[in-house]
C-alpha cells in the first residue's frame, strides 16, 4: 500500500485498537471499514441505495487506499469479474442493492463453490413490483440457501464493525467463502449514526495469497489445465460425487464461520432477559425499532425480552433455542412481506406455534416501534391504548 | 389531560408549506436537545422542492438515546405551520391528526379557526390540546419578515414542553445563522468592513429571531394545558 499505514492483526483492529466517535452516515460507515481493510480491489455497478457507498470507496481509491478500482458494465459482469480477481489472489470488496443483487446472483451463488473469498455490501432495496427504491428487505432472502455467509447490520456502528470483521473472515483458511454485511438503503445508509471508529492510519494486515487454501493463480503460467474437461463430462456418477462432497463442505465452512463471528462481533445474536413472557426477535433495522419496543416494555414492567440476531449465515440455531426458551409469545418484526426471519425462528425452536408472524412492514415503510408494542399487549392480553381507534 | 411538560420522549411531527423552513426549524430543534445535553434525532421528507409545496419533517426528542429511525407514524405532538396543510390537504398526512396519539399537543400556524366539526370530534375523543396562533403575524409584527414563522412555532413548542431552556436555543439558533467561525468577543475588530457589515446584519437576525422566541415563551406561559379546553385561542 502507498500510504503509509500500521498493519495490524483483525484482533487487534476491532477489539484492542483505541477508537474515537464520529457521526456520520450508513454509507461512511461502510467505506470507512474498507478504507481499513487493505483491499486490493473494487468493482461495482451503481444503484440506488449502494451507489453512495461505491462513491465513496471511489474516494478513497482516489486517495490511495484501494490498488484498483474499476465501474463493471452491470451486475452480472460485476460478480464474475470479482470471481475472477479472487482466483488471481486479491482482497475484494463490492456492493450492491435489489435488483442489482438479483441481476448478479448468478454469478454470487457460484462463489462459494468457486471458493471465492471476498465482501459483499448488499444496501436493501425494493425489487418487486412497483418500482420503488426505498427499503425493503426481501432480497436477503434470495442470498440464504446460495452458501454464502450473511451479517446483518441495525445501524452505522455495526455496519462498521462487521464489513472489517467479515474482511478476516472470508480468508480463514476453514472458511474461505464469501462473506455479505447487508444493512437497510437510506434508514442506515443515508442517515447518521454515532460510530466508534480507530485511526485511518491502521490497517488490516495485507491479503497473502500464496498461504491461501486455494492458491492465487499465475494465468500467463497456469499450473495445470484447468476444468477443460468438467465433472460432468466425466460421467454422471462422477458428477453426482464431486458436486455432493464440494456443497457438503461449502455448507460447513459456513456453519465453521461461526467461531469468527464469536471472536470478532462478539457472537451471532444480542440477547437482553432471555425466557421472558414475550421475546422479541429481529436483525438489521428491525431490531432498532424492537430494541426501542423492549426500552418501553421495559419501563412499564412488562415481561418483555429482546433477541437480536447478528447473523443470518451460519443461522445461530441453538444460541435462539436458548434465548427463547421458557417463553410464551415470540414476535419477530420484519421489513419484508415473506418473513423469512420468522420462517428461521419457527423452525428452530420446539414451540414454533408461539410465533406472531410479524409485524411486517414493506415497500419500504417505516415499522413503526407503535406496531411491536401493540403485539406484546395483545400477547400479554392487555389492551393496548397506543393507537387511536 | 396528562401534562404535555417534561416527558422522557416526544415524536412530532412537522408539516408545512416550501419555504416556510419546516426543515431548517427541525434541524434547530435537534442542535437545541444536543446543547441541552439531550437527544434527538430527524427526518425530512418531501416531495418537489419548491415553494407552498407539502414538506413534513419527523423530529424525535429524548433524554435518552435514540434507537428507532424512520418518519413518525404516530406522534404525541403535531406542528402545523400554514392554514393550507387542514384547509388545502396540502400534506403527506391526511387529515392532519392521523396517527396523533392520546394525551397529545397540536400547535396550528393560523389566522382563521381551521377545525371542522368531525376533526373537532376526533380530537376531544384523542384528549388532545389544540393551541391555535397567528404565528405569522407575530413574525412580521416582531422580526418584520414572515420568514420567521418557523421560529414562532418552535418557540411556541419548547414554551409549552420546557424541552430545552432559552439559552440552550440561542446557542442552536446562532449556530444555524452564524455557523461555526462564530467569535464572542475579541477579533471581531480585525474584521474588514464588508465583514462587519454581514456580521452585524446576521447579528440582527439572531436577535430578533430570538424576540419571536421569547415572545412565544411569554404565551405559552399565559396558557393552562390542564384545563377541560380542546381548543386554546391565543392573541398575538
Amino acid at each position: 500500500m502507498s500510504l503509509n499505514k500500521k498493519l495490524v492483526d483483525m484482533d487487534y483492529l476491532l477489539n484492542e485498537a483505541p477508537r474515537e466517535k464520529h457521526f456520520i452516515t450508513g454509507a461512511q460507515a461502510m467505506s470507512e471499514a474498507v478504507k481499513r481493510a487493505s483491499v486490493d480491489m473494487a468493482i461495482a455497478y451503481p444503484i440506488t441505495p449502494q451507489s453512495e457507498v461505491m462513491h465513496l470507496v471511489g474516494d478513497i481509491y482516489a486517495q490511495g487506499h484501494i490498488k484498483e478500482y474499476y465501474r463493471a458494465e452491470e451486475e452480472l459482469g460485476t460478480m464474475s469479474a470479482i470471481a475472477g480477481a479472487a482466483r488471481a489472489g486479491v482482497r475484494l470488496f463490492t456492493a450492491t442493492s435489489g435488483p442489482g443483487l438479483l441481476r448478479g446472483l448468478e454469478a454470487i451463488v457460484s462463489w462459494p463453490g468457486h471458493r471465492v473469498p471476498c465482501v459483499l455490501g448488499v444496501l436493501t432495496r425494493v425489487i418487486n413490483a412497483p418500482l420503488s427504491i426505498q427499503p425493503d428487505n426481501i432480497e436477503m432472502a434470495y442470498l440464504m440457501h446460495s452458501g454464502i455467509i450473511m451479517l446483518h447490520a441495525e445501524n452505522q456502528q455495526d455496519t462498521f464493525d462487521m464489513t472489517l470483521a467479515a474482511f478476516a473472515i472470508t480468508e480463514k483458511v476453514d472458511v474461505y467463502i464469501p462473506v455479505s454485511v447487508s444493512t437497510e438503503g437510506f434508514f442506515v445508509t443515508h442517515a447518521k449514526g454515532y460510530v466508534e471508529m480507530m485511526s485511518e492510519e491502521l490497517a488490516f494486515t495485507e491479503n497473502d495469497p500464496y498461504h491461501a487454501p486455494v492458491p492465487a493463480m499465475d494465468n500467463e503460467v497456469p499450473p495445470a489445465r484447468i476444468q477443460r474437461d468438467a465433472p460432468v463430462q466425466k460421467s454422471n456418477f462422477m458428477s453426482y460425487l464431486i458436486h455432493s462432497v464440494w456443497q457438503q463442505e461449502i455448507w460447513d465452512s459456513n456453519r465453521r464461520a461461526m467461531k469468527y463471528i464469536y471472536q470478532y462481533l462478539g457472537g451471532p445474536i444480542e440477547v437482553q432477559n432471555p425466557g421472558s413472557d414475550v421475546m422479541l426477535v429481529a436483525s438489521g433495522c428491525a431490531a432498532a425499532q424492537a430494541r426501542e419496543a423492549n426500552r418501553y416494555a421495559q419501563e412499564e414492567g412488562l415481561s418483555v425480552g429482546f433477541v437480536k440476531v447478528r447473523s443470518i449465515r451460519p443461522w445461530p440455531k441453538d444460541e435462539i433455542r436458548a434465548a427463547l426458551k421458557g417463553s410464551k409469545a415470540i414476535i419477530v418484526p420484519e421489513h419484508n412481506i415473506i418473513g423469512w426471519l420468522c420462517k428461521e425462528v419457527q423452525a428452530s425452536i420446539p414451540n414454533s406455534g408461539d410465533v406472531i408472524e410479524g409485524p411486517r412492514v414493506y415497500g419500504g415503510m417505516t415499522l413503526p416501534v407503535e406496531l411491536i408494542m401493540t403485539e406484546i399487549y395483545d400477547a400479554l392480553g392487555m389492551k393496548s391504548e397506543t393507537l387511536q381507534a | 389531560m396528562a401534562s404535555i411538560e417534561n416527558r422522557k420522549r416526544y415524536n412530532m411531527r412537522i408539516s408545512g408549506l416550501g419555504g416556510q423552513g419546516v426543515v431548517t426549524s427541525a434541524h434547530i430543534l435537534g442542535s437545541c436537545m444536543d446543547n441541552a445535553g439531550k437527544y434527538a434525532s430527524l427526518v425530512p421528507f418531501f416531495g418537489s422542492e419548491k415553494r407552498m409545496a407539502p414538506v413534513e419533517a419527523y423530529v424525535r426528542a429524548s433524554t435518552e438515546p435514540i434507537y428507532e429511525v424512520g418518519e413518525v407514524v404516530y406522534p404525541d405532538i403535531i406542528l402545523i405551520y400554514h392554514s393550507q396543510v387542514i384547509t388545502h390537504g396540502k400534506s403527506y398526512t391526511m387529515p392532519f391528526y392521523t396517527g396523533l396519539k392520546k394525551n397529545s399537543l397540536v400547535i396550528i400556524n393560523t389566522d382563521i379557526d381551521v377545525l371542522e366539526d368531525e376533526d373537532i370530534e376526533v380530537l376531544n375523543r384523542l384528549n388532545a390540546r389544540v393551541v391555535q396562533f397567528n404565528a405569522t403575524e407575530l413574525a412580521l409584527k416582531i422580526a418584520g419578515t414572515e420568514l420567521a414563522t418557523n421560529m414562532a412555532m418552535m418557540g411556541m413548542l419548547l414554551g409549552l414542553t420546557k424541552l430545552v431552556t432559552e439559552e440552550n436555543i440561542e446557542a442552536a439558533v446562532r449556530e444555524r445563522f452564524l455557523g461555526n467561525s462564530f467569535v464572542a468577543s475579541g477579533g471581531t475588530a480585525s474584521l474588514d468592513s464588508a465583514i462587519e457589515k454581514k456580521f452585524k446584519k446576521k447579528e440582527e437576525l439572531l436577535a430578533k429571531n430570538m424576540e419571536v422566541i421569547n415572545k412565544t415563551f411569554e404565551l405559552a406561559n399565559s396558557i393552562d394545558l390542564t384545563g377541560n379546553e380542546l381548543i386554546i385561542n391565543l392573541e398575538v
